[in-house]
């Protein structure tokens, strides 16, 4: 186990950089997210972690190690492939054997890590199976398995739930954070899915474009976004914007819409007089009330998803997505009147997307 | 009544899987038939005749084959083309797929090299044939001026004259005709494998040469044996190189079983010799076949799961 820190790592494909100056710590027994868009990086980070693509400027240091020119093979980690990556031609034993082997490590030896990883992942009665003969799940059991047998300093995941489908995600989702709390060995872990992110991690990396967005702790990151992008990405379904201007005329802040609609700012919200801005608000802070208090919303489509019910409506033109836990029947075009939680609203500007926040 | 009996006849006919598969296979049946199955018949009759050219033969049983069991230069032929097949077929397939690894790899101009590997394939090979009939001219071969100029040997090489020189220089025909097929069929191989499984073994600790030997050898096996059943066939049965290089001399050195049965059938106009030398080559392709087949037998990791 070890921990692993990235300095100011940047790669490029010949002129294209695809990460600019990444740098994150990670401490030893830490499970680790990046998360981000396609196309952000995330992946290739992961591959110069693990040492399949090359460094083209900063540090990266695993257990306080430079492994910038360090081949794989002596770097001590171990990696979880999208499509597993298993050997279709060995049997699962085999295939869990197979970098113990190569380290010519003797036969009883292989047979104890084997058969420990084997009982944690329930493969024992697979193990003389291929993998053509094993479901999505069992691969993915098999690729952990391969992982584990190492017992390296590092576990790297690349994507490794999305061949999956919905059901086993989940379950599978559960398996990989029981299994980090059983071994405690560092992880890194990459995904699109900002849910497995939320659900797994105990640092997320939020990346866009090369470049880290925000790092923290996940709720720390869904409370506290850095701005509008890792706003709108964190959380299911997304954060409403919606877009005004700012007033502060005596005394009273508040946001404009058009159509004469208006809130009042978010709590610690700062910004001057006249600003465009960006008004966010997750879909769970928005309260329906009565009478003259909020704002007037239009019906669009109400989906009720059986836990809650999601109700799509018209703010000013808007469109907003609001969350209940209480069941509602609103017909189309019905105005309702929304209120959204000032105390947990977001004020970001709108030409930086940067969060106004004092 | 009959106008809508006959219909319903029809529309059964229509209906049929059975039916129109049956007369959908006719085509492919018919030029099978036509061009396989009557030329291998005729020849197993003509084996078994003594006909002539020009002279309708009549049924001898196996006094051809007795006679050649008898006959030294068949026994030669025998020799030679089992040799000519397992020498070229060997180098064929360890150049070959050198040369499939290395166009595997990103190299400069990947796609006009691999254009470049398949000219050999491409170009006719009487015509190569010829050229390479040239270039082992006792007179004017220009690998023997080279050498000369060089400075490596003092007296020009007697590369088709002599028995061992002749049988050497057509296996290095048949190699450099037969190595694009080899290469190419192996590189479509290779594209198959999951870069995935490379980086997974890097990541294991595999050096390139555990990679090949654990990885890429053991999934390209199946090809390899389709590949290489193939390349054995085409050499077994090759006729054009020798034919146009050597005609099978000098003294008979590198007559195969192909060019022999020729020239015993065609220039010497005894068909039902020729035809029995031919029929004399199916053994030996059957044996390659079956060993191809148990080769090629789906391995337990091929086949899908059996729960």
């Amino acid at each position: 186990m070890a921990s692993v820190s990235i300095e100011q790592a940047q790669k490029s494909f010949g002129r294209t950089q695809v990460i600019r100056g990444v740098s994150i710590s990670i401490d030893d027994g830490e499970f680790c997210v990046l998360v981000g868009p396609s196309g952000c990086g995330k992946s290739t980070l992961l591959r110069m972690i693990a040492g399949l693509e090359e460094i083209s400027g900063g540090q990266i240091r695993i257990g306080g190690d430079v492994v910038n020119d360090m081949p794989p093979k002596l770097r001590d980690i171990a990696m979880v492939f999208q499509n597993y990556a298993l050997y279709p031609h060995m049997t699962v034993r085999d295939n869990m054997a197979f970098s113990l082997e190569l380290a010519k490590r003797d036969r009883q030896f292989i047979e104890e890590r084997v058969s420990k990883a084997a009982d944690i992942l329930g493969l024992n009665d697979l193990l003389q199976r291929y993998p053509r003969q094993l479901s999505g799940g069992q691969r993915q059991r098999v690729a952990m398995g391969r992982a584990i047998v190492r017992d390296p300093r590092v576990f790297l995941f690349d994507e490794p739930l999305s061949n999956l489908d919905a059901n086993l995600r989940v379950q599978m989702r559960t398996e990989i954070k029981e299994l980090h709390q059983r071994l405690k060995t560092t992880s890194i872990y990459v995904t699109h899915d900002q849910i497995e992110a939320m659900t797994m991690a105990d640092k997320i990396v939020v990346m866009r474009d090369g470049v880290v967005e925000q790092i923290g702790a996940p709720l720390e990151i869904y409370d506290n976004p850095a701005n509008q992008f890792v706003a709108g990405f964190i959380g299911s379904p997304s954060m409403n914007f919606l877009p005004g201007i700012l007033r502060r005329q005596s005394g009273v802040a508040q946001v404009e819409f058009g159509e004469g609609v208006t809130l009042p700012v978010p709590r610690a919200a700062t910004g001057e007089d006249g600003q465009k801005v960006i008004y966010g608000t997750r879909p769970e802070h928005i309260d329906l009330v009565d009478g003259s208090d909020g704002v007037p919303a239009e019906v669009v489509v109400v989906e009720p998803t059986g836990a809650d019910t999601e109700v799509f409506s018209k703010i000013a033109g808007i469109e907003v997505t609001a969350v209940f836990q209480q069941r509602h029947e609103f017909k189309p075009g019905l105005v309702i009147r929304l209120r959204p939680d000032a105390n947990r609203a977001f004020l970001f500007d709108a030409a930086s997307g940067k969060r106004l926040l004092a | 009544m009959a106008k809508s009996s006959s219909q319903s006849l029809l529309d059964r006919f229509n209906n049929s899987a059975n039916a129109l598969g049956l007369v959908f296979m006719l085509p492919a049946a018919a030029i099978l038939l036509v061009f396989l199955t009557y030329p291998l018949g005729l020849g197993l009759w003509l084996g078994l005749t003594d006909t002539k050219i020009g002279r309708p033969g009549v049924f001898i049983g196996l006094e051809n084959y007795r006679s050649l069991f008898n006959d030294s230069v068949f026994w030669l032929s025998v020799f030679n083309t089992i040799g000519y097949t397992a020498v070229a077929s060997v180098f064929k397939f360890v150049l070959g797929l050198i040369l499939a690894l290395l166009l595997n790899q990103n190299i400069a101009l990947k796609s006009f090299m691999r254009a470049i590997i398949l000219l050999p394939w491409i170009v006719p090979t009487t015509l190569s044939a010829i050229a390479f009939w040239w270039m082992y001219d006792s007179q004017f071969s220009i690998i023997s001026w080279v050498l000369v100029k060089a400075g490596l040997i003092d007296h020009y090489i007697d590369f088709l004259g002599d028995r061992w020189n002749a049988r050497i220089s057509v296996v290095v025909a048949n190699i450099w005709r037969g190595i694009p097929f080899v290469a190419i069929s192996l590189l479509a191989g290779l594209q198959t494998i999951s870069p995935s499984l490379y980086e997974a073994a890097t990541i294991d600790g595999a050096t390139p040469w555990q990679r090949f030997r654990f990885i890429t050898y053991p999934l390209l096996t199946p090809i390899i044996a389709i590949v290489m059943t193939f390349s054995v066939l085409f050499t077994f049965t090759d006729f054009q190189l020798i034919y146009v290089i050597t005609r099978g001399g000098p003294v008979n050195a590198t007559h195969l079983m192909a060019t022999l049965s020729f020239q015993r059938a065609i220039p010497g106009g005894q068909l039902a010799e020729g035809a029995a030398i031919a029929m004399a080559m199916v053994p030996f392709l059957i044996a390659a076949i079956l060993i191809s087949f148990f080769g090629l037998q789906r391995r337990a990791w091929q086949q899908g799961s059996k729960d």
